[in-house]
């Protein structure tokens, strides 16, 4: 087995998950995009974890899994609110941080 | 040995609940005074276990000793009986070495401060009685002081009071001993002045607590050379008592030296135990409630003075050279205030007054004891006068209680008494038969002691002064007991509390705080809470049960105590158990003499009879100081208290203080004034160069600067923040690259 089929595998889902955070309006398309880039950070740990022969990389990975799961919990509040207070989820509407 | 071992805990128990009772007293369903009670309870029961094993141990070395002689006398059996009396003579004399634990405090400059424990005959007996009474007070003060406005605070107080006292007790240096006698002295002030609302009361406190800091400053010295004593004798300095006392006894410390450091230390006795002429404040702390006047003057306070020269006896006993016989300065202290404090008893209204000049003249049989080298007497005598003081001074408070609505004027509110009280009349007849030293009652074997010493050991001028001394002690109690109990009662009609008198502060307080407990209300103004009082009383009755009880246990005890050394009957029990056997002096014991009991106690009678005819009977001149000047001139001697008082504040204080202050106002006119004038002219030159220079073109430059370089820069990375998240997430992945990229050709 070789490990640049997943680090490739990886590199082309981390490579979807960017293009979806920079490129879409949507905000849950967004999280969603981030929970891409997640899974391919996951899949590298595991590939480098069982090419090295230890099982660090899966313990990574386990809890990359769980943090995961925290963020998008509060991602997805975050995006509650917002859709309440600008009964809108396009992220170009969310600028008051405009200097 | 556990009890005697750890001893400290006797001192620590009240400490502690000290600090319970300040921090969630209030919040206790008996606002903390269950705390208090049960934690002397406490100390109580750890004293008397300390008292049973130390005379376990004297038994135990005596024991030893006795089988060391009889095992001599064996040896020299021959010699027949004469040699095992020798043996059981050396018995009598066992060494019984104190229990001292210690552990440093400080180290400075190569001297080491510690604090410990010596637990002897002495300190037991102390912690005993100290323990005792004050347990009797605390329960005693629940009745007395229910509903006080300061309640959780008064026992708080009462608690460190007997803490205070207990450190002291247990001290085994003379700086232990200090910081003890400090703290008692502060307790004093704060229990002393607990009603500070009235005048009167704060300026006694502040009077009680001056005026021993007057006598503190002999302390203070004394405790000092003590170190110096000792380092004369053995090459290193120390202040631990026994070391102290070795170095006394050793011969190798100058006389001189040691009066010194004995006439500072009796300074100190003098201020604490009222002994003229510093006795002036031990009426005046009269303001304080009733307990706090039993506590101060049977066991806490006014005691630590006579412990304290019990304790380092061998400096007085070589500085004064006591053993010569003749006049010392301590017997002559003790011998004045003897008479002085009894005079004066004879003038008082006020029947705590009458018990406080008792005090006065009782402590001055004490200290004229250990001046005239009757060490275990006067000893005894604070241990048994401890008992029919405290009773005394309860059954006078349990009189104002219930019998005269809170007055001490038992010429104005008292009399006749006696049916409607019996229990108080009871124990404090006891008390005051005690007092007067009639046989067998406790006072009559430790006051025949003091005197039996002061005529064996070459004193015969005290003994005489102890003689008059016992007649008028008699007689002034007799006279109290006249008023208070007998005749007509004079308290019916309620205009009496007279502010002005002395007395009456106390009354109003009470009222106050009475009146406070019942209509929760402390704007109340005094009329109305008099009123109100008026109603609640009404006719005088015995006190309840929580007053009656600790009188009842102290009579018991003022009847009983002197059984433990009545050289009479062979019984010296407490000798033997008080008495230190480990660096001490010489002291005689005296075989027991019936002609001098008989007449000190004839003596004492016909004190009383005296009484008994003036005031029962109507003999004698009645009213001589109204129709006789020269008499006249003597009562107002007496009733101006020697004019001790006018001496202290008008002419001693005035002349200090005049001129002081004159030149405090010269030496503020014109020094500190000149020097004010220039410093200010100083700092305003240098302030107007400072503005000019250094703060408009220095500081101002450069705050200006960097404002203006945040603004600019500011401005130019504003165009950066569109608010566009993306745009930001996309700067974040350019970054990355960027550094990737970086790394890759860097690799």
């Amino acid at each position: 087995m070789l490990l640049n089929q997943f680090l490739l595998l990886g590199a082309v889902l981390f490579g979807t998950g960017v293009y979806g955070v920079l490129t879409r309006r949507h905000t849950v398309l967004v999280l969603m995009s981030i929970e891409l880039m997640l899974a391919a950070v996951n899949i590298n740990l595991v590939a480098f974890g069982a090419f090295s022969g230890s099982v660090a990389g899966q313990v990574f990975a386990l809890f990359v899994l769980t943090i995961a799961a925290a963020e998008v919990g509060v991602g997805l509040a975050i995006v509650l609110l917002i859709f309440r207070n600008l009964h809108s989820s396009d992220l170009d509407d969310v600028d008051v941080l405009k200097g | 040995m556990w009890f005697l071992e750890n001893a400290w805990l006797v001192p620590l128990v009240p400490a502690v609940s000290f600090a319970v009772i300040l921090l969630v007293g209030k919040r206790l369903p008996k606002q903390g005074s269950e705390v208090g009670v049960a934690a002397v309870g406490a100390s109580f029961v750890l004293a008397c276990g300390a008292a049973l094993q130390w005379i376990q141990r004297v038994a135990d070395a005596e024991g030893a000793d006795a089988e060391g002689g009889h095992a001599l006398a064996r040896v020299i059996g021959a010699l027949g009986r004469s040699v095992g009396r020798l043996g059981a003579e050396e018995a009598h004399g066992a060494v019984v070495e104190p229990v001292t634990r210690h552990t440093t405090w400080f180290q400075n400059g190569g001297v080491e401060l510690g604090v410990g424990i010596q637990i002897d005959g002495l300190a037991v007996m102390m912690m005993f009685v100290v323990t005792l009474i004050s347990l009797l007070v605390h329960v005693y003060s629940t009745e007395y002081m229910r509903g006080d406005r300061r309640f959780t605070h008064y026992y708080a107080a009462l608690s460190l009071f007997t803490a205070s006292m207990l450190t002291l007790v247990v001290a085994d240096n003379t700086l232990q001993l200090l910081v003890g006698w400090e703290l008692v002295g502060l307790c004093s002030f704060m229990l002393i002045g607990h009603w500070w609302e009235e005048k009167p009361n704060s300026d006694a406190a502040l009077k009680a607590f001056l005026t021993t800091r007057t006598g503190d400053i002999g302390l203070l010295t004394g405790v000092i050379m003590t170190y110096f004593v000792v380092e004369r004798a053995t090459g290193e300095g120390s202040f631990s008592i026994l070391a102290v006392n070795e170095a006394a006894t050793s011969g190798e410390v100058g006389h001189t030296l040691l009066f010194w450091t004995a006439a500072a230390l009796l300074l100190g006795i003098i201020g604490k135990s009222g002994q003229f002429p510093l006795h002036t404040w031990l009426p005046d702390a009269m303001a304080g409630p009733t307990p706090v006047s039993a506590l101060i003057h049977a066991a806490t306070m006014v005691v630590a003075g006579v412990y304290l020269g019990a304790r380092v006896y061998p400096v007085f006993w070589e500085g004064f050279s006591i053993d010569d016989g003749g006049v010392n300065l301590m017997a002559a202290v003790g011998g004045i205030t003897v008479i002085i404090g009894a005079a004066l008893a004879f003038v008082q209204d006020d029947v705590k007054k009458v018990l406080a000049y008792s005090t006065i003249s009782q402590l001055g049989y004490m200290v004229m004891g250990l001046g005239v080298g009757a060490w275990t007497a006067a000893v005894f005598h604070l241990f048994t006068h401890a008992f029919f003081k405290a009773n005394l001074f309860l059954g006078a408070g349990s009189v104002s209680h219930s019998g005269s609505h809170h007055s001490f004027d038992m010429k104005k509110d008292m009399g006749g008494l006696r049916t409607v009280m019996p229990t108080t009349y009871r124990t404090f007849l006891i008390g005051t038969l005690a007092l007067a030293g009639i046989f067998p009652l406790a006072g009559f074997w430790s006051k025949d002691e003091i005197l039996l010493g002061a005529g064996e050991n070459g004193y015969e001028l005290f003994l005489v002064v102890g003689l008059v001394g016992a007649f008028m002690t008699a007689a002034y109690m007799t006279r109290c007991v006249y008023y208070v109990f007998f005749g007509e009662y004079r308290g019916g009609d309620h205009a009496h509390a007279d502010p002005s008198h002395a007395a009456g502060d106390e009354v109003v307080e009470h009222h106050l705080a009475e009146a406070q407990d019942r209509h929760e209300d402390d704007r109340l103004p005094v009329a109305t809470a008099h009123a109100h009082d008026d109603g609640h009383h009404g006719a005088p009755h015995e006190s309840p049960g929580l007053i009656t009880v600790p009188l009842v246990v102290l009579s018991v005890f003022s009847v009983f105590a002197g059984f433990l050394n009545a050289t009479a009957f062979d019984i010296e029990k407490f000798q033997e158990w008080v008495e230190p056997t480990v660096a001490f002096v010489p002291v005689e014991h005296h075989a027991f003499d019936w002609t001098k009991a008989v007449i000190s106690v004839a003596i004492a009678l016909l004190g009383i009879g005296a009484s008994y005819a003036y005031y029962w009977l109507g003999l004698g001149p009645q009213r001589l100081a109204e129709r006789n000047a020269v008499a006249r001139a003597g009562k107002r001697f007496l009733v101006e208290k020697y004019y001790l008082d006018h001496l202290y504040t008008d002419v001693v204080v005035g002349f200090v203080k005049a001129p002081l202050a004159r030149a405090a106002y010269w030496f503020n006119q014109h020094v500190i004034d000149n020097v004010l004038n220039y410093t200010g002219r100083g700092a305003r030159a240098l302030g107007r160069v400072t503005y000019d220079y250094v703060d408009q073109k220095g500081v101002d430059g450069v705050v200006n600067g960097i404002g203006l370089t945040t603004g600019e820069a500011g401005g130019a990375v504003r165009t950066i923040q569109t608010g566009r998240l993306q745009f930001y997430a996309f700067l974040l992945v350019a970054a990355v690259v960027v550094f990737a990229a970086l790394l890759w050709v860097a690799g």
